[in-house]
């Protein structure tokens, strides 16, 4: 069987995964949690298996285009880690098992409805954004040892940065307490937000054909609804999106009820956002901005240029050494830090996918 | 009172910028205004900008817009007076706050361990009791190995009828952050010894020519103190695709017209000499420029020839009875899918060919094209191969010379931060304290362990290696009674 149906199955197992996870904290019971942890757990192998598969793919695909190189070097070059497709690929494997340790360590499955819809929303925008699946030939800037060790530190470390958001979101609706406050309009604006462009992508999703689906060449991300050509779908689309955040905001209460009956607890949820930080902050450090200077210096000449790539993900880098230093030095706890740890991963995305999205710069291999 | 009334303006600046509030609105400030930085694109031209701020505040206000926005310095923030002027703010700040808890921190690694009465044990954050039967030398044995198996350097000490084992791991972890912070200060250092004695610059060398000296981005001449000679530049594209797979070319050192240094650069892969770095970045075709074709031939018989040809030009090859000239060339020739009819599709160097005519005596005259790619277009019909080598002397290789004398700091701090975050993020520094005496329930033979102990981080892990490092002293404690 082909890499694309295993990861096929782990995607629909992720987005099946996320419906249970989320019914397992309206239901509370115990046996749709197991059910959700096991289908999380089969998605997660299923996309280890396609993983390797692709990388076996590629490194045929590479020793047929270069045969004079050494085997170590044609495993490094054809890691599935090259363009936008497959970094966002490793970002959900790398953030599915991040929250599997984590559910495991702290043998709870809380978490599990505030991680996967990050998952989903990576999955969704891999359909939508029209980014090639193919195994493309490694352009000569990509041809170095450092590609590995840099997707690969700077992947994990965003994964754990995605945990931490979903744990500070959860700590965020289960502290807040009425709705006037600042940190629950904070956390209402951006729990609806993220439905909202997951909710548009489905709408993205739903309304190209089957075929138009598989050889989708330019993105079509939000061009059913915000980006949509007609003006009046565009208006629709503020009007109910903007309704949808207010209904959130009004009925969000609800939701720390139903997260207070859980057996998790907010000092759980903040020790959580921590630690996938604290395992975030150095990997990303050393794996996105040390090990990506050492890149630059070696094929352009210069560790850093300012180019928007390396400043947002030195922006990220501020917002969670800001994190670090506010909880240790300067003593902040609670909501402000939790909010610190949100907006970190606001800009991980923007550093992501925004600056290859909406900037232009040196690097724009994607991801 | 009397304390506020001795401050003076040291003192006041020092803690000023020793505060955690200033560190906060910097990090913020930084952050924000970095943002302006990758909207606005950076040391574009005028006409780009002028458009991208039409866009926000419309046609009629864009250039007041921008005038005040270069007035700002927005269109080379990274490098105004504000945005260094934070910078310096961050490192002043980021100095005084680590001189400020340094002493602290000394003290507290300095500080010998000292034995803790029992109660003072069960009082830490973690702690553990056992009761063994054995006598306490045992016991005392049997622990003090399963620390040192695990590492430890312990201590005893002897007081009333119980004795106690301490020691502690990873005391040095707590100047991890110290070593970050002067890692960033490092980065700083090289960033400014770069920029004063380093430069940046760009060179477009010909195939065959040679330069010493090149142009700075920002327009000066810089001597190289030798020269640099391109033999030539190729492209290799991926088989049957116009996917580039790697630019390299060429390049050689001279010095005193003998040479130095011979390399072929490629992308990751570039040439240094005498501290002047050249990167291959890029490529392209000299307008109007006339080349060599360089051609091998090969007769029938196996010998090998290889010419250089000027476009018009005749050769022979021995053995054959035609005359081949030279009389076209293609970069990038391609056959035209609706028509059929051969075209060229690029400027550029894709798949380049060149067109050959044959006079054959009696036969007339006839064209055939050879690719450079597809070897196989030069094998003619009796066994003999025409093979076209190169264009030679059309294209220039793209340099990105620098000279960084600050690289040698930067490459340091990248090395002192990762340890330091290492040390930070994934150690901690452990004391424990161990009290092996009498077990008070009063049963004969038994001896009481009580453990105590702290983590600055991490305590789950600490709690599962101290638990680990008890049940292999209670083990081994268990075995030496049996005996």
């Amino acid at each position: 069987m082909s890499s694309s149906t295993f990861f096929g199955v782990a995607e629909l197992s992720y987005f099946l995964a996320m419906a249970t996870y989320i019914s397992y904290i309206a239901f509370r019971k115990n046996a749709i949690g197991v059910t959700a942890t096991a289908i999380t757990v089969f998605g997660f192998l299923n996309q280890s298996i396609a993983f390797i598969i692709r990388w076996v793919d590629s490194y045929h695909f590479w020793v047929e285009s270069t045969p004079a190189s050494a085997f170590i070097e044609s495993l490094l070059r054809s890691a599935p880690l090259r363009n936008l497709y497959e970094s966002l690929i490793f970002f959900v494997w790398s953030l599915i098992l991040i929250h599997l340790i984590i559910e495991f360590i702290y043998k709870n499955r809380t978490l599990g409805a505030f991680v996967l819809p990050v998952a989903a929303l990576a999955l969704a925008f891999i359909d939508v954004s029209g980014v090639s699946t193919e195994i493309q030939p490694l352009i000569p800037a990509l041809q170095s040892n450092w590609l590995l060790f840099h997707v690969l530190l700077s992947f994990l470390g965003y994964a754990a940065f995605g945990v931490s958001f979903g744990a500070a979101v959860a700590y965020l609706v289960m502290v807040t307490e009425s709705r006037l406050e600042k940190s629950y309009i904070f956390w209402s604006i951006i729990v609806g937000v993220f439905m909202v462009v997951l909710i548009a992508m489905g709408f993205d999703y739903l309304s190209l054909s089957t075929m138009q689906r598989g050889e989708l060449l330019q993105s079509y991300f939000l061009k059913a609804t915000f980006r949509s050509a007609s003006g009046s779908v565009v208006a629709v689309s503020w009007v109910i999106s903007i309704a949808f955040i207010f209904v959130i905001w009004r009925f969000g209460l609800g939701l720390k009820r139903v997260l207070s009956a859980l057996s998790i607890t907010p000092n759980m949820l903040d020790d959580i956002t921590y630690k996938s930080i604290a395992i975030g902050f150095p990997l990303f450090t050393i794996g996105g901005l040390i090990m990506g200077a050492i890149w630059a210096n070696s094929a352009w000449g210069k560790y850093w240029t300012w180019d928007p790539k390396e400043t947002w993900s030195l922006i990220t880098w501020f917002v969670y050494a800001l994190y670090l230093h506010a909880r240790f030095v300067a003593g902040w706890r609670g909501k402000r830090v939790a909010i610190l740890a949100v907006i970190g991963f606001v800009a991980v995305i923007f550093t992501y996918l925004g600056v290859n999205l909406v900037l232009s710069g040196l690097h724009s291999y994607g991801g | 009172m009397e304390n506020k009334e001795k401050k003076d303006v040291f003192d006041i600046i020092w803690d000023f910028f020793s505060s955690v509030k200033l560190a906060v609105v910097i990090l913020i400030s930084l952050s924000l205004t970095s943002i302006i930085g990758t909207i606005v694109e950076q040391r574009a031209d005028q006409a780009t900008n002028i458009a991208l701020l039409a866009k926000f505040f419309g046609d009629s206000m864009a250039p007041t817009v921008y005038n005040i926005f270069v007035k700002l310095g927005f269109m080379d923030m990274y490098h105004s007076w504000w945005f260094v002027g934070l910078l310096v703010l961050f490192s002043i700040n980021l100095t005084v706050c680590s001189l400020d808890r340094f002493p602290k921190t000394l003290r507290l690694v300095q500080t010998p361990m000292k034995p803790q009465g029992e109660n003072a044990i069960k009082n830490l954050p973690v702690k553990k009791e056992l009761s063994v039967r054995s006598g306490q030398t045992t016991a005392k044995d049997e622990v003090l190995n399963s620390f040192r198996s695990s590492r430890y350097r312990v201590f005893e000490a002897t007081g009333g009828n119980a004795v106690q084992l301490y020691s502690q791991k990873g005391k040095y972890t707590r100047f991890g952050v110290y070593v970050v912070h002067l890692s960033i200060l490092l980065i700083f250092v090289g960033a400014i010894i770069g920029a004063r004695l380093g430069f940046r610059g760009f060179l477009n060398l010909p195939e065959g020519d040679s330069y010493s000296y090149i142009y700075t981005s920002d327009g000066r001449t810089i001597p190289l103190g030798f020269t640099i000679h391109c033999n030539w530049y190729d492209t290799i594209y991926y088989k049957d695709t116009n996917t580039p797979q790697e630019f390299h070319s060429e390049l050689v050192i001279t010095e005193g017209g003998r040479e130095i240094l011979k390399k072929v650069v490629e992308v990751n892969d570039p040439l240094k000499y005498r501290g002047i770095t050249f990167y291959q970045s890029s490529y392209g075709m000299i307008p109007d420029a006339v080349g060599e074709f360089i051609i091998q031939v090969t007769a029938k018989g196996g010998q090998e020839k290889t010419l250089r040809l000027f476009p018009g030009e005749t050769f022979e090859i021995s053995g054959e009875d035609f005359r081949g000239t030279i009389v076209n060339f293609s970069p990038a020739l391609t056959r035209d899918s609706r028509t059929g009819a051969l075209t060229t599709f690029s400027d550029n160097m894709i798949n380049p060919a060149v067109a050959i005519e044959f006079d054959r005596a009696g036969e007339g005259k006839s064209t055939g094209w050879i690719l450079k790619r597809i070897p196989e277009t030069g094998n003619l019909p009796d066994g003999a191969r025409i093979r076209f080598l190169d264009y030679w002397g059309v294209e220039y290789t793209g340099l990105q010379v620098s000279k960084d004398p600050g690289v040698g700091f930067i490459y340091l701090a990248c090395i002192l931060m990762t340890i330091g975050l290492y040390a930070c993020f994934f150690m901690s520094h452990k004391k424990i304290w161990v009290n092996i005496g009498p077990d008070p329930s009063g049963e004969k033979g038994h001896t009481k362990i009580s453990v105590g102990g702290t983590a600055s981080k991490n305590r789950l892990a600490f709690e599962k290696e101290l638990e680990k490092i008890l049940a292999k002293a209670s083990r081994s404690i268990e075995e030496r009674s049996k005996k």
